[in-house]
């Protein structure tokens, strides 16, 4: 790895649904795969080719771009052992990193734990999008949730300056700590202590922000817009998180999935075009994923919820390739009819945690996982 | 004039089996008394129905509720304007309990058939309303019924009908989920056609006989040729099941209780509530309303004041009824009904089939500034007819106020009771800054009226705000 002038930052983007893996990275070296998919197929010349067995669906080129000059990893086989195909459990098992129990604490939360262990900087951490993703969550610890960069903020239509700040002030005094009537009472203070403190950061993102590269207007290109903002505003936010969703392509899974491929690599190379642009890509890496992947064979037009699905992880200073395996698609090699995971998720956040973000990674997860060797060492 | 407690009192009964109410509203109630509005509640019929062809003439294509925004419209209108608060309130108890996400139904209309039902029975008999929902077109798509079939049962429903909507985790084996499975095979559906919007006939339920399992089920220890009626009158009858259905409602009505999963682990926090609320529950073989009557009127319901987090619903629908911004049939509705969306409660498409995270977990940052945000433009805008009555009410009388009488009023406009000292202290000091507080004349009115609005901004904001 180059040596850091700036500390490392995560950036994650949660593809919600259920992404199918299979018409994302294409097995097209594979029968079996055309025998499975008989109106969703991608023909070998159409897919963009990684290797002379698996290709990006043709709705992908911005990444196939980013793969080709050595910044996208392609992480085969993700998941875990006894997948129970529900989104709600699939995503919190992901969230919690743990799918032996009902975990309330997220792998991300404890990082910003770690990170900032006294809750000193409100926006350490920032989803951008609406609520909060149990992956933020832990006890003790500040997370700003944005869903509008542009009026994140107490009390944004508040005309006069000065009545403004009165009231501000007052809210500050009122979420003093400590004289609550309990402990929810003292979390809405924390929160609207953080709500207050976080808003003077971030609303100075917007207004600094300059940049010649043009998002789409879809609602993931904006997102990773905003988190761009958030960036390179430079607030010292370490990890930034955002999702987008519609990947649950029970039907006209044809036309959706491609849609949504396009949209979202645009996107993600719009996003780091941006970065660029502005020198300051070389301290940041991004993970996408999403639950699970999809059922093997496909329905009639769409493909039902499955198991092992794919991750990427992106930027400057990943180690480009393929890891892992691509699960078998014999029909004897399948649990109920998904694939089998070959990489532990895990495994991932690993190293992540630790390799990427320099943390203590036991601290997140249980015990050891294989890591994919994603990042030079 | 009635005692502030009094009123106070009332506005936790109005905010807890509805959506709270004005001031005016208040006073009348209040000289009712709490025992008649009580009675006014439980009696839904009594009171008249929305106006809802009033409402689609100005929604039109709202009539066809095809796509979710227009059942949510529509339930938002409701949930404002509705002279049975209670009746709407339950329609929230249910979709929080039997959580349904139009997500995954796609379907505006099958939604607005699951809320319509809720609110036709949800205060009626349980076992009743569990049939009614096993019966649901939306459910059974969203829990996958229709895939459960004679020779390859799909366990879907009936885990989550354990699991979620009756007994809790723990209370059964695999085997029974298997079973109970087994004996909603065939339970099913017609009408659903994906992709055509004119021309879509409503979904019905289905009863296949060839697609029923007739053989033998043992479940929760019985064995019979059980059918999904006869699974439902055994789960109700397990002790169980009266615990997790009051533990539910005592955390929506009452006091926030840990999140669902943690029950098997935690204690209630009031165990004796819960065994009374059972106990009428059992006695009246599962009737909602005589549950409801008792627990309105307990002390333990009473004294329960800011012991609960506002659901976004409440928050978005008690600032539009406080302010009487929103009356009568407006084309902003569709997008007000998006606005607990903001607030992390996206009203027919909750997260899961678990239902929302309650109580400490609707706050996070964005979150709370957009409750504050959104409760206070309204509050701050004295040309609402709400927000106008409220300013002539604290000037009603004689021609000054000094800061904390001025502060104790706004408080009481909004139905609040104590609030912290550190809280008030502030509010008052806010107050002063703006020199004597004086109406006598046009002009000096002009500015107090300002000047109250931007005191009920303020509250908005105070945490003491944030519980319901």
């Amino acid at each position: 790895m180059t040596t850091k002038s700036k500390e490392p930052v995560l950036v994650v983007l949660q593809l919600s649904g259920g992404n199918d893996y299979m018409n994302t990275v294409v097995p097209f070296a594979d029968p079996h795969y055309y025998d499975n998919r008989p109106l969703l197929k991608v023909s070998e010349e159409n897919v963009l080719k990684l290797d002379d067995e698996v290709g990006l669906h043709p709705s992908m080129k911005p990444l196939h771009e980013m793969y080709s000059n050595g910044d996208m990893a392609v992480l085969h086989g993700v998941g875990w052992e006894g997948s129970n195909r529900s989104h709600f459990r699939c995503m919190d098992i992901w969230h919690t990193a743990d799918p032996d129990t009902f975990a309330t604490e997220g792998w991300l939360g404890k990082a910003t734990r770690q990170i900032d262990p006294h809750g000193e900087n409100p926006v350490t951490t920032v989803n951008v999008g609406q609520g909060l993703p149990r992956a933020l969550v832990a006890d003790g610890v500040s997370v700003a949730s944005v869903s509008d960069i542009n009026a994140y903020g107490l009390l944004t239509s508040v005309e006069k300056a000065e009545l403004r700040g009165q009231m501000l002030d007052r809210f500050a005094k009122m979420y003093a700590p400590a004289n609550g009537r309990g402990p929810v009472s003292d979390y809405i203070a924390k929160t609207g202590m953080d709500a207050l403190n976080g808003a003077d950061q971030i609303s100075v993102a917007p207004k600094a922000y300059k940049s010649d590269v043009e998002y789409a207007s879809n609602a993931v290109a904006k997102r990773l817009r905003d988190v761009a903002m958030i960036h390179l505003s430079d607030i010292g936010s370490r990890i930034l998180y955002t999702e987008y969703g519609g990947f649950d392509t029970h039907a006209a899974q044809g036309t959706s999935h491609p849609r949504l491929w396009g949209e979202v690599s645009t996107a993600i190379a719009d996003f780091w075009d941006d970065l660029k642009a502005h020198d300051a890509a070389d301290n940041v890496t991004m993970l996408v994923f999403s639950e699970f992947g999809r059922r093997v064979r496909e329905n009639g037009g769409g493909t039902d919820h499955g198991a092992a699905g794919v991750a990427f992880a992106i930027g400057p200073q990943v180690q480009g390739g393929l890891f892992g395996e691509y699960p078998s698609m014999d029909s004897t090699k399948l649990v109920e009819g998904d694939l089998a995971p070959t990489m532990d998720f895990r495994g991932i956040y690993s190293t992540i945690i630790g390799d990427w973000m320099g943390l203590d990674d036991r601290e997140v997860l249980p015990r050891e996982f294989e890591k994919p060797a994603i990042f030079a060492n | 004039m009635p005692d502030h407690r009094d009123i106070a009192l009332m506005a936790h009964l109005m905010r807890r089996a509805g959506f709270g109410a004005t001031h005016d509203e208040l006073d009348l109630l209040v000289a009712q008394g709490y025992e008649e509005t009580l009675a006014q509640l439980l009696a839904p019929e009594t009171q008249p129905d929305i106006d809802e062809a009033l409402f689609f003439r100005y929604h039109p294509m709202a009539e066809y509720m095809h796509v979710s925004e227009h059942a949510r419209t529509n339930w938002l209108f409701r949930m404002t304007n509705t002279k049975r608060p209670l009746q709407e309130k339950m329609v929230l108890f249910w979709h929080h309990v039997f959580a349904t996400g139009v997500d995954k139904v796609e379907s505006g209309h099958a939604m607005h058939t699951q809320i319509s039902m809720f609110r036709e029975h949800g205060m009626g008999n349980y076992r009743d309303l569990l049939v009614r929902l096993a019966q649901d077109p939306g459910m059974i798509y969203w829990l996958d019924n229709q895939d459960n079939h004679k020779r390859a049962p799909n366990e879907n429903w009936g885990r989550e009908l354990l699991e979620l909507f009756s007994l809790g985790v723990g209370q059964y084996t695999e085997k029974d989920v298997y079973e109970c499975a087994r004996a909603f095979t065939g339970w099913t559906f017609v009408g659903k056609s994906r992709g055509i919007q004119l021309g879509q006939i409503p979904w019905q339920f289905e009863y296949r006989a060839e697609d029923h399992d007739e053989t033998d089920k043992t479940f929760l220890g019985r064995t019979g040729n059980f059918g999904g009626e006869d699974i439902i009158d055994i789960v109700v009858r397990q002790p169980a099941c009266a615990r997790f259905i009051m533990r539910h409602l005592y955390s929506f009505f009452v006091e926030d209780e840990p999140e669902v999963p943690k029950w098997p682990n935690e204690p209630p926090k009031n165990p004796e509530a819960i065994d009374l609320l059972c106990q009428v529950f059992t006695d009246s073989d599962f009737e909602m309303e005589p549950v409801l009557r008792t627990l309105f009127s307990s002390d333990f319901f009473k004294e329960a004041e800011y012991k609960k987090v506002k659901n976004p619903a409440e928050v978005v629908v008690g600032a539009l009824k406080l302010s009487g911004s929103f009356t009568g049939p407006d084309p902003s509705w569709g997008n007000l009904s998006t606005r607990p969306a903001t607030m992390g409660q996206d009203i027919l498409n909750p997260p899961s089939v678990e239902g929302w995270h309650t109580g400490g977990e609707w706050i996070n940052s964005g979150a709370l500034i957009n409750r504050v945000n959104f409760v206070a433009d309204h509050l701050r805008d004295t040309s609402n007819p709400g927000v106008d009555a409220m300013v002539r009410r604290i000037g009603n009388i004689g021609g000054s106020l000094t800061a904390a009488m001025f502060v104790e009023r706004c408080l009481n406009e909004l139905g609040l009771g104590t609030v912290d000292d550190e809280t008030f202290q502030e509010l008052v000091a806010q107050a002063e800054l703006g020199g004597p507080i004086m109406y006598g004349t046009n002009g000096e009115f002009d500015k107090f009226s300002q000047r109250v609005g931007d005191m009920l901004a303020l509250i908005a904001g105070t945490k003491e705000y944030q519980f319901g």
